[in-house]
Formats: C-alpha cells, sequence, structure tokens
C-alpha cells in the first residue's frame, strides 16, 4: 500500500514551496484591486481598424489621460483602465479616440463603478469572508461532533482549508504583478465556493479515518489515518478530475466574464485535492505523533 | 401561473444582461436634498415609479428598478436589457426633469435687469391659485399626456402640453402678463426656449428647441413626473448584445465538452456504476433546466458556469456509492446488498459535503444582493440549485436505476461495476 503518512514531511515542504513565496508577494505586492474595490472605469473598446497598442497609448497620454492602463485583449480590441469617468467623458473619449485614430470604435463592454460603491464593496466582501468562516466553523464542529477529539480534527480541517485559499490567493497577487491580473468581486465569489469544495473533500477523508478508527484497523493512528486516506483516494482524485475537467473545459473555452471566477475555482480545487490526501489527515497524525516520529505510538483513544 | 402558459409552455430561458447585452446602472438617490415634510420611503418608492414609468415608455423589454437600501444610502438599480442608445437612455432616467417657467426680471420702468455679465435675469413665474395662494408654476401640474409633434411649416420637433385645472388658472394669469414677452421654459435649471407670449393661453403649449431625442426623453419624462431628489450614477455595466452572444455559446460548448469529458470518464472507470451514473447525469441535467424554467432563475454567465461547475461535483456522490459499491463487491456481498450497503455508508458523506458547499452559496448570495451584483448572484443561485439537485439524483435515481438493474437480472458480474475478477 503507498504510505502517504509517511511521506509527510515532504508534502508539507512542497506545500511550503508554493505558500512562502506566494506570502512573500502578498506582503511585498498585495492583490491588484479590480473595478469593483478600487472604482474607476474599465471599458473594452472595439477597433474597426487595426490599431498598435503604441497608437493607442500616444493618443490617450495626448487626451490628458496618461495613467490610463491599456491591454491587448484578442480581435483587435483592447482593455482599457481608468480612473472614474462620467457618461460624458465617456462619450467624449470614444469621439476623440476616433479622430485621433481614424477608425470607428465600439465599446463592447463598459464597467464603472463610483468610489462610494467600491467602498461598500469592499466592507461587505470582509463581512461575507468572516461570516463564511464562522460557518464553516461551526460546520465543521458540528460534523465532527462524534470524532473522539472535534476540536483537534476540526482545527486539522481548518489548517488544510487555509492552506487552500493562502495557494488561490497567492497565485493571485503573483498574476497580479507578472500579468496584471485584478481581483473582482467574482474571485471573491470563486475563493467563497472554493472553501464550501475543499472541507467537503476533507470531511470525506476524515470521514474515513474515523471509520477506520471505530473498526479498529490498527493500533498505530499513523496507520489508521494512511488506510482512511488510501481509500478515499479513489474518490477524491475521481470527483477531483470530473470537476476539474468541467472547469478546465470552463477556463480554456468559456468567455472572459468568468474567467476570474473559473481561475479561483480551477487553482482552489487542483490544491484541495491535494491537500485533502497529502496534507490534512497528515496534521492529524503529527498532532497526535510529533513532526519527526516513526516509532510505534501507543494506541490512540477511540 | 396557468397550465400551458408557464408549468407546461415552453418558455424561453431567463437571460441576464451580461447574456443578452445591456445597461446593468446604479443610481444612489440623495436623500438629504429630499423635502423634510417627506418620509424616506416616500421618496424612494416614489423615485422608483416614476423611473419604472420612464423606462416603460421608453420601449425597454423587460426592464429591471430595483431600489437597495443600506448603510451606504439608498440606491436605485436599473436594467435596461438591449438598450441601443444608452447616453440617451441614462439621461432619462437620472435627469431630476423639474420643469418651471421663469419671466425676466424687470425693474419699475418695465426694462430687463441685467447681471454682473450682463445677461438678463430669470425669476419663477407665480400667480394666484383658485385658492388665492401665491404659487409657482411648475411640471406638477401637467397632464400626463405631453407629446412629441412636428411643427408642420419648420418640421421640428415640439413637446405639446396640457395644464390640469390649476395649471390652467395659473398660465392664464401668467401669460397675460407677459404678452409680447419672453417666457423661459427651464429643465433642471437650464434654460431650453424662450418663446415670446403671443396670446393669453389656458390650457395648452409647446415647447420648442429641442433635437428629436430630447424632445422624445421630456415628453416621457413629463409624463413620469419629476423626481423629487435629484439621482447621481454611482456604477454602471454596459455589455454589447454580441459580446453577450459570443459569451453564451463559448459557455454553452464549455459545459458539453466538459459534460462530455465527464461522462467518458465515468464510464470508463467505473462501467456500469459508471454509465448508471450517466443516466443520473441526464436527469439531474434536465431536472435542473426544468427548474432555471420554472422558478425562473435568470441565467448569468457566471449563473452558468456554477450550473457546470455541479454537474462536475454532481457525480461526487455516485463516485462515493461506485466506491462502496466496489469495496463491498470485493467484500463478496452480494450484488443488491452491496447496492443497498453502499448507500447507506455514503450518505453520511454525501450529506456533510454538500452541507459546505450550501453555506458558501448562502453567503454568497447574500453578498451579491448588498450590491445588486447579478453576477455573484447567478453564481450563488445555480450552484446552491445544483448541489441540492444532485444530492437527490445521486441519491434516489441512481439508486432506483441499480435497483431496477439488479431486479432484470441485468449486468452481473461485480467486472461491471469495476471489480477485477479474483
Amino acid at each position: 500500500m503507498i504510505d502517504l503518512v509517511g511521506k509527510r514531511n515532504w508534502f508539507f515542504l512542497i506545500s511550503a514551496i508554493v505558500i512562502i513565496p506566494g506570502i512573500i508577494s502578498l506582503a511585498v505586492f498585495g492583490l491588484k484591486p479590480g473595478v469593483d474595490f478600487s472604482s474607476g472605469t474599465a471599458m473594452t473598446l472595439d477597433f474597426e481598424k487595426e490599431v498598435e497598442l503604441s497608437q493607442l497609448r500616444q493618443e490617450l497620454t495626448d487626451l490628458g489621460y496618461d495613467k490610463a492602463i491599456v491591454q491587448p485583449a484578442g480581435k483587435g480590441d483592447f482593455f482599457l483602465r481608468l480612473p472614474e469617468i462620467s457618461a460624458e467623458e465617456t462619450t467624449k473619449l470614444k469621439e476623440s479616440l476616433e479622430t485621433g485614430l481614424d477608425t470607428k470604435i465600439t465599446i463592447s463592454s463598459l464597467y464603472s463603478v463610483s468610489p462610494v460603491v467600491a467602498k461598500g464593496t469592499v466592507r461587505n466582501t470582509i463581512i461575507a469572508v468572516v461570516v463564511a468562516s464562522i460557518g464553516i466553523l461551526l460546520y465543521i464542529s458540528w460534523a465532527f461532533r462524534k470524532m473522539p477529539k472535534p476540536l483537534r480534527w476540526g482545527t486539522c480541517a481548518v489548517i488544510a482549508l487555509m492552506h487552500d485559499l493562502v495557494v488561490v490567493i497567492a497565485v493571485f497577487s503573483i498574476l497580479g504583478w507578472a500579468a496584471g491580473m485584478e481581483v473582482d468581486a467574482l474571485f471573491v465569489t470563486g475563493v467563497l465556493a472554493v472553501v464550501g469544495v475543499s472541507v467537503n473533500n476533507i470531511v470525506v477523508v476524515f470521514d474515513r479515518i474515523r471509520e477506520n478508527l471505530k473498526r479498529g484497523v490498527s493500533h498505530d493512528f499513523e496507520v489508521i489515518a494512511n488506510y482512511g486516506i488510501i481509500e478515499s483516494l479513489g474518490r477524491s482524485l475521481n470527483t477531483g478530475l470530473a470537476t476539474l475537467f468541467v472547469i478546465v473545459a470552463l477556463y480554456l473555452l468559456g468567455g472572459v466574464t468568468t474567467h476570474t471566477l473559473v481561475l479561483a475555482l480551477l487553482i482552489g480545487i487542483a490544491t484541495g485535492i491535494y491537500s485533502s490526501l497529502c496534507i490534512a489527515g497528515q496534521l492529524l497524525v503529527v498532532w497526535e505523533k510529533g513532526l519527526t516520529s516513526r516509532q510505534k505510538a501507543a494506541p490512540s483513544p477511540a | 401561473m396557468l397550465p400551458g402558459n408557464g408549468i407546461f409552455g415552453r418558455d424561453e430561458f431567463k437571460l441576464g444582461l451580461d447574456l443578452k447585452g445591456g445597461s446593468h446602472l446604479v443610481y444612489s438617490i440623495d436623500l438629504t436634498k429630499k423635502d423634510p415634510a417627506q418620509k424616506d420611503a416616500d421618496v424612494i418608492d416614489g423615485v422608483k415609479r416614476k423611473i419604472e414609468r420612464r423606462v416603460n415608455a421608453y420601449g425597454v423589454t423587460e426592464p429591471i428598478v430595483q431600489t437597495i437600501r443600506n448603510e451606504r444610502g439608498s440606491f436605485v438599480l436599473v436594467q435596461l436589457p438591449g438598450v441601443k442608445d444608452i447616453d440617451e437612455a441614462m439621461k432619462l432616467i437620472g435627469q431630476t426633469a423639474e420643469l418651471d417657467f421663469r419671466e425676466l426680471k424687470v425693474d419699475e420702468a418695465g426694462k430687463p435687469v441685467l447681471d454682473e455679465q450682463g445677461k438678463e435675469q430669470w425669476v419663477k413665474a407665480t400667480a394666484k391659485g383658485s385658492d388665492g395662494q401665491e404659487r409657482e408654476l411648475a411640471g406638477k401640474y401637467l397632464k400626463p399626456n405631453a407629446q412629441v409633434v412636428l411643427q408642420p411649416q419648420t418640421n421640428e420637433p415640439e413637446v405639446a402640453f396640457e395644464w390640469n385645472s390649476e395649471g390652467a388658472v395659473l398660465f392664464e394669469q401668467i401669460t397675460q402678463r407677459n404678452l409680447q414677452k419672453p417666457l423661459g421654459i427651464f429643465l433642471d435649471n437650464q434654460l431650453i426656449s424662450a418663446p415670446t407670449v403671443q396670446a393669453v393661453i389656458k390650457e395648452k403649449g409647446v415647447i420648442t428647441g429641442l433635437n428629436i431625442d430630447a424632445a422624445r426623453t421630456l415628453a416621457i419624462q413629463l409624463n413620469s413626473g419629476s423626481l423629487d431628489v435629484p439621482l447621481q450614477i454611482v456604477e454602471r455595466r454596459d455589455i454589447g448584445a454580441t459580446l453577450g452572444e459570443d459569451s453564451l455559446r463559448k459557455s454553452l460548448m464549455a459545459g458539453i465538452i466538459g459534460s462530455a469529458m465527464v461522462v467518458l470518464f465515468m464510464i470508463a472507470y467505473y462501467r456500469f456504476s459508471g454509465f448508471v451514473a450517466c443516466l443520473a447525469l441526464v436527469v439531474f441535467v434536465a431536472l435542473n433546466l426544468a427548474i432555471f424554467k420554472l422558478i425562473p432563475v435568470v441565467l448569468t454567465l457566471p449563473g452558468i458556469a456554477g450550473f457546470i461547475v455541479s454537474i462536475g461535483m454532481g457525480v461526487d456522490g455516485n463516485v462515493l456509492v461506485a466506491e462502496r459499491l466496489k469495496e463491498e463487491l470485493r467484500r463478496g456481498r452480494t450484488l443488491g446488498a452491496a447496492i443497498e450497503e453502499g448507500f447507506r455508508q455514503s450518505w453520511t458523506a454525501i450529506f456533510d459535503a454538500n452541507v459546505t458547499v450550501f453555506i458558501a452559496c448562502i453567503v454568497l448570495y447574500w453578498l451579491g444582493n448588498t450590491f445588486g451584483n447579478f453576477l455573484v448572484i447567478g453564481f450563488a443561485t445555480t450552484l446552491f440549485i445544483g448541489t441540492a439537485l444532485s444530492m437527490f439524483t445521486q441519491v434516489v435515481v441512481t439508486r432506483t436505476f441499480l435497483r431496477t438493474v439488479v431486479g432484470l437480472g441485468m449486468a452481473r458480474s461485480p467486472g461491471a461495476y469495476g471489480v477485477a475478477k479474483q
């Protein structure tokens, strides 16, 4: 049988290799807030005639929008991000660009948020994350009520969950400065969905470990835990794969609107499969036995 | 709902703004500017009703007008699917549209009084009402039947209006004393036109000096009534119709390909249980789509994503059961017993696993509602429905299928359930 518990320190190391640079990136660069959270106007411009990025940048600078962020958005479209501008200013900007670049422009999408709304969004998002965390904590303590040490199981589940969330947020932080990836309300949506899905994997694994504990499969908690994880392996990998199939399809083929949502789900669910198999149960063993031990310990209290 | 008119009817799916294209606008309602005698709730309600009237008169299909009140203030959210000229629509909705009439300020000699810049000054025209009180002539005395007409000679657009009885009393006195003098017509304190009064008029009048779009907008605004307080746009989201169509096609494609991969994978790995799981999946998708139509759920791009994700996660229960089934078969149980045992043992895991998704969905729904973000609401709704339904299909539908199969004596070999022959 594969010994997933015995290799736990390797798994912890792998996680650390991903998480530590991620946390550094978060501390240094943070996340790049989108229009939802920072206010401003974002639009996608569809040019009838092909326009060079540098041309567009020059034209925007000439019009006084030198702080504008411009990114190519495929098929000769450009994504434009500005401080919040009014409807009149938007129309004027479009018309000035049309004369300046001698082409017809369609604003294929526009999103404009004023500071008053953005501030509220940030606040409500924080409340939502806190409420969801409390809800999940309550649920976990309820789900593990029949376990021998419910607090211990709950804590390990929460640590594994945090692990998944930190990976998702860290990747977005890195993508923020590396690729200009902004976080928006849909990113938060993805993160909260990851919370739901990730705990569910951990619960299934823990459920199996608990069952083996009751059956008295072994005296050694390490063996019991490994049994439980291996027995969950098929389910975790297969459900995970099935979910990832549809999410990868959505990411590659679905539209741009949902990119942040789907990417957060993709990273979060993939990490969740890993952490439920390689981190969560292993944490229980560490708590039982300490970090280094491989010796036969006393049977765990059942 | 009448049978045949909804329940059994083949209604279209309700598509959100991001798929149909259109404009999503949020205005903040400035309650500091209200008349202190009015209640907040009445003002907000009045704003909502008047905007509804304006939007309906503009000819938008299935508009949404909602008010949001929270600690940041009061807002009105307006969704206009399929609107082409968004600038004009925003003018129509956002303007207070307070109409009044003003006369030139004159000194005792009857000469116009000029301000520092040498411009003439206007004062609001007042007259004695039918009860003897001095009143300002304003838009509220108009009958709601203003309309755009083309001036026969010049072909220029005009807004023709009619006063109610009180307005007629005031207008008669004002035109009387301003004969052969200009009378300024102001909309939101901006002069639109200043025709010279040619005769004493009681009931009717026209407003000139507008282009056709502005005239149409003004006529709608006059008929809907002016807003009691000013509005300010705080959020705007426009989605082009082609972009929406494109996104819809892409998402459907992603859904079909993703589901096909799930089906292939399930059958390849779990053989007969996998096949049954896929049948259950078909039932799941059909039920889900039916519920989308019945409630009806407004489908948005994230909403479709939520549904597609729930297809992927929806096999979870089947996987759990199929894995248990394999184990029980390996332990040497009969197929019938293994099926019952498989379901019995999987139930707690299936249930517990889905509770967390529900918690996340409820929080998300609340979050989306607090700032009127229909994209977040869309995702939370479909993921919730999908998860709840998949619990049902995993347990009830799959079990029924498997029991039927056992009853019919089909697929008896353990190999059909992915168990290697020993």
